[in-house]
């Protein structure tokens, strides 16, 4: 037991003298809750747009008075031609562009009737769709104030409640995305590269070769960087709760405890990929490409997995992540408890032991 | 005795390399003829691989003076650089290129035409008798091979001093003979050997050695007249009675 | 001068007898850009839809098939009460719970107003809110089209007196086909990453190889053995591209709408300015796992930053200023304007500003930075 923890004790010792990664380590959950929750967000807002107004007249003006007030829309200098919305389109300045026919006004109190055209760079789709959305609320509200004495004499009101995001943050997906994509991160490729260098440097045979048992070098090995991912997973719980304002609805304990496991499931794939190969490169190229590339695509936190075609949703089935990510989506943001995901935690828990099996029976036919 | 200037391959003086509070080199001071075969011995941790790679202008000393093939370390690293050769423990060719792209690599490298390098690099071959591998990549040759091919694409530019860290490590007792019949020659063609090792019989070969312990150099004398200093008949005993000494290492 | 050649001649023997480089240049802009698109879609389509109908009445039957029929909507439950159905939003089965309440079309009917109520599983905030706004659109419809309100004699919403017809106008990719967004994208998040690790991962190994003090030791200048790194992996990188852009066409049909010579320029500018980053990381760098981690630390923020996810125009202004510092930023709005809108040079002539300058400042910096005596 003693030597086992001088072994652990030399491990940390390796692991926080390489100051550069550590701090990349820390940082990168760190920069991300940063950015996911203050600078990004689907939101659409300060879109550019420019008015082709023929009018000028006291309706056209209204209305662009409406755009500009609009936290939506970023008005930028009107045009005068369609050529000039191709150019501000082409330069990337605007995104849509609104045009009123001359004698808008005039149509509009006469006939009754008059026509606006709206312009969408389509290049953006998603943009589109909404612009036309905003756009359209704002004429309509316009209209509306034009007929005030118009409602509907039967009206059927919505009314919206925001599930577990009443301070509407944005996407709140990303951070069980960014604990599962650091655990992967530390444990997998870390793991599986400092193994690696040990049998490298030729240390591992020397290691081998002495009175310790060959399963205490792995555990050894894994301790460092279990206990660095729990750091990593409190910091990133703290940085949620009192940066983001994220309330932490379910029990703690639950996310420790599937946590723990899932970084065992990481752990036992850090060291099966360190059974392949005796190249630290090939074994950081393995755990890259092989893991955390399909981790950040497929697990559901980066991209939507409803869109995907059947194969990738397929192959998200045999990721551990998934399964992680369900499990925490569900307990740290709907607060939910065990009831709710026994089955993927049944799932992970199977992966883990096979995965842990499967190492260590390679481990130990690679020593023989 | 001719111990003009000029015919000093190096000169040192005091010369010191310092990190922080640790002195690496203390205070060296020695030359090295033209022509001689220099063995730099000492254990590991005394100094001797700083201090080369001062000399070869890979390091900034902290104090003291130093001339390379009459070139000062501190303002005229380059040319120093470009009448030098070197060779070290951890590398010296390149694996995946073959020979001959090896050696037309370090003599471009050094400024030598194509003409020079295609009669050069033909010669160089022969003698070697790598003929018939000069197309296969440096990789598939056997350690003794690369050895002497990497000493030979060294002193391909006849530079004036060539530097070898540890040259003859993980090769049969031959083979090193061998590897020292290629330093004799260059050194009767009057280029200067400055060879690190910490082969005893090696240190045999050599015109002069120093020792370096601790960061300084605690003997600077011919293999023969050191082992009468010290009475004995091996160099082994001398190194011994030297390193014993030693506080580091 | 002479050196330089000789330099070049070993570096791109080297790279072309390194397997994984030739894989690299081939295969994952291959794999990337017809993986990535089909994973990358973020449409917001099948919104499920869990109902509590309560009052059973023509009414909510009525109002429940017309959102079944919108083509937005999936209804993926019935459920006799509100707890039930908040159950599916807990198992991430419903997005949208909508209750309508018992006497729904009685009350609406008798007082003229009513309410239903919608639960939105706010966690993923585009579907919600996208998914939540078109629910509203379709129960304001499904509102003015009851029969109660079309034929309601003091109905002054059919007599309005003064209505703006609305026609629409999608340009540049008028089906509003999402591959021609992300494409685009996806080529240079390619060229980023291999631009960008490239560098770094190779002069890192020869620095941990051994290789890199051989050079130091020789008359070789900095300039050259930079210039010797840039040229060689600069060649490499407009491969990528290529084998990038003819993918483009054949999986996708993508044909670049602008001048492809401009988009050429673009390219080898920005190649020089990600090289010289990875340059600048290799200097700082001692290991090669140290260099992966600090290059994909930024390159993962780059890109997080650039407009590839999401839109840089709803960033807080610190942010955008930020992203403005990135040179993927830059590189992405690019490409994104010559492919789809067919921009010429005077259009885009300031990102090509900001790309040349980040290119002479990443350069320099490295270059600075690369000691050959230590």
């Amino acid at each position: 037991m003693k030597q086992l923890l001088a072994f652990i004790r030399k491990e940390f010792y390796h692991v926080f003298r390489d100051k550069r990664t550590l701090l990349i380590l820390f940082g990168l959950p760190i920069a991300q809750i940063v950015l996911f929750g203050f600078a990004l967000s689907s939101e659409v807002k300060n879109i550019g747009i420019a008015v082709l107004d023929n009018a000028h007249d006291a309706t056209s003006e209204q209305i662009v008075d409406r755009i500009k007030t609009s936290s939506y829309f970023l008005f930028k200098d009107p045009v005068l031609n369609l050529t000039e919305i191709d150019e501000k389109f082409k330069e990337g300045s605007i995104k849509c562009a609104l045009l009123f026919p001359a004698n808008f006004g005039n149509e509009l109190g006469r006939s009754g009737k008059a026509q606006v055209q709206i312009i969408t760079d389509a290049s953006d789709p998603n943009t589109a769709t909404i612009v036309v959305n905003y756009l359209t609320a704002i004429l309509a509200n316009y209209q509306q104030q034009l007929n005030p004495t118009a409602r509907l004499p039967y009206e059927i009101i919505p009314q919206v409640r925001q599930l577990y995001n009443e301070e509407q943050n944005g996407s709140l997906n990303f951070i069980p995305g960014v604990i599962a994509l650091i655990f992967m991160i530390v444990c997998t490729t870390l793991t599986s590269v400092s193994i690696v260098r040990e049998k490298e440097l030729g240390t591992m045979e020397i290691l081998l070769v002495s009175p310790f048992k060959p399963v205490m070098v792995l555990v050894a090995k894994a301790v460092p960087y279990l206990v660095l991912s729990v750091v990593n997973l409190i910091i990133i719980l703290l940085l949620s709760v009192f940066l983001l304002h994220v309330q932490i609805k379910g029990s703690l304990i639950l996310i420790f405890a599937e946590s723990i496991l899932f970084i065992i499931t990481c752990l036992s794939l850090g060291l099966l990929i360190s059974n392949q190969t005796n190249s630290q490169q090939t074994a950081m190229l393995m755990s890259m490409m092989g893991m955390m590339l399909p981790t950040l695509i497929l697990t559901g936190f980066m991209f939507p997995l409803e869109n995907m075609p059947w194969i990738f949703q397929a192959i998200s089935h045999i990721l551990p992540s998934r399964y992680y990510y369900i499990i925490i989506k569900a307990v740290m943001l709907k607060g939910l408890g065990f009831s709710y995901v026994w089955k993927e935690t049944l799932i992970l828990l199977a992966m883990a032991l096979f995965l842990l099996a499967v190492a260590l029976k390679n481990f130990k036919i690679r020593l023989s | 005795m001719k111990n003009t200037i000029s015919d000093k391959a190096i000169i040192c003086k005091n010369l010191t390399k310092r990190f922080g509070d640790f002195k690496a080199v203390d205070q060296i001071t020695f030359d090295v003829d033209r022509g001689e075969i220099f063995g730099f011995l000492g254990a590991n941790g005394a100094g001797k691989t700083t201090a080369m790679r001062i000399l070869c202008g890979l390091s900034h000393p902290t104090s003291g003076e130093a001339n390379v093939a009459g070139f000062d370390v501190y303002k005229q690293r380059e040319k120093i650089k470009a009448n030098i050769g070197y060779m070290s423990q951890k590398f010296s060719l390149y694996e995946n290129l073959t020979v001959l792209e090896n050696i037309e690599f370090y003599g471009g490298v050094y400024g030598l035409s194509r003409s020079e390098i295609r009669t050069r690099s033909e010669k160089l071959i022969a003698t070697l008798g790598l003929t018939n591998e000069a197309k296969k990549l440096v990789g598939e040759l056997p350690l003794g091979w690369k050895q002497k091919l990497a000493f030979s694409v060294a002193i391909f530019h006849r530079p004036k001093i060539v530097f070898l860290d540890e040259p003859t490590g993980g090769v049969d007792p031959v083979t090193r003979r061998q590897f020292w019949d290629l330093i004799y020659e260059a050194a009767a063609d009057g280029i200067t050997v400055f060879v690190t090792t910490h082969y005893m019989d090696e240190a045999e070969y050599c015109n002069r050695i120093s020792v370096m312990v601790d960061g300084r150099v605690e003997a600077l004398d011919s293999p023969r007249n050191l082992k009468k200093e010290f009475n004995t008949h091996s160099m082994d005993e001398v190194f011994y009675q030297l390193a014993r000494k030693a506080k580091r290492s | 001068m002479k050196i330089l050649r000789f330099i070049l001649r070993k570096e791109f023997l080297q790279i072309f007898r390194d397997k994984t480089i030739i894989a690299m240049m081939f295969a994952v802009p291959i794999i990337q850009l017809v993986i990535l698109p089909l994973a990358a879609n973020f449409e917001v389509k099948n919104i499920n839809v869990a109902f509590v109908d309560n009052d059973h009445s023509t009414y909510s039957q009525k109002l429940v098939s017309k959102i079944a029929s919108s083509g937005y909507f999936r209804i993926v439950g019935n459920s006799a009460s509100y707890r039930e159905a908040l159950k599916m939003i807990e198992k991430s089965k419903a997005d949208i719970v909508l209750e309508i309440p018992a006497g729904f079309e009685r009350s609406l009917v008798r007082e003229g107003r009513q309410q239903v109520n919608m639960s939105v599983d706010a966690i993923n905030g585009t579907k919600a809110s996208i998914g939540g706004a078109y629910l509203t659109v379709v129960i304001a419809d499904f509102n003015r089209s009851l029969d109660v309100n079309t034929k309601a004699p003091d109905n002054k919403v059919a007599a309005l007196s003064a209505i703006i017809d609305i026609t629409y106008s999608d340009w540049f990719n008028p089906h509003k086909e999402y591959k021609y967004y992300m494409v685009p994208g996806i080529l240079v998040l390619l060229l980023t990453l291999i631009g960008g690790f490239i560098t770094a991962l190779n002069i890192v190994r020869e620095k941990e190889i051994g290789t890199i003090e051989q050079i130091n030791v020789t008359p070789i200048k900095k300039w050259q053995f930079i210039l010797g790194k840039l040229i060689p992996f600069w060649f490499v990188g407009i491969i990528v591209f290529t084998v990038g852009l003819i993918a483009m066409y054949v999986v996708y049909g993508i044909f670049p709408k602008g001048s492809i010579p401009l988009l050429y320029l673009f390219a080898s500018v920005y190649l020089i300015a990600l090289l010289g980053f990875g340059l600048l990381i290799s200097t700082f760098s001692n290991s090669q796992l140290q260099a992966m981690f600090v290059a994909f630390f930024f390159m993962m923020i780059f890109m997080l930053m650039s407009g590839f996810f999401t839109s840089i125009d709803s960033m807080p202004n610190w942010a955008r200023q930020m992203s403005n510092l990135t040179p993927v930023t830059h590189f992405i709005k690019v490409v994104r304007l010559i492919v789809l809108k067919g921009s010429g040079l005077s259009q885009v002539k300031m990102e090509l500003f900001y790309l040349i300058g980040f290119a002479i400042a990443l350069n320099s910096f490295a270059i600075y930075n690369y000691k050959k005596t230590n």
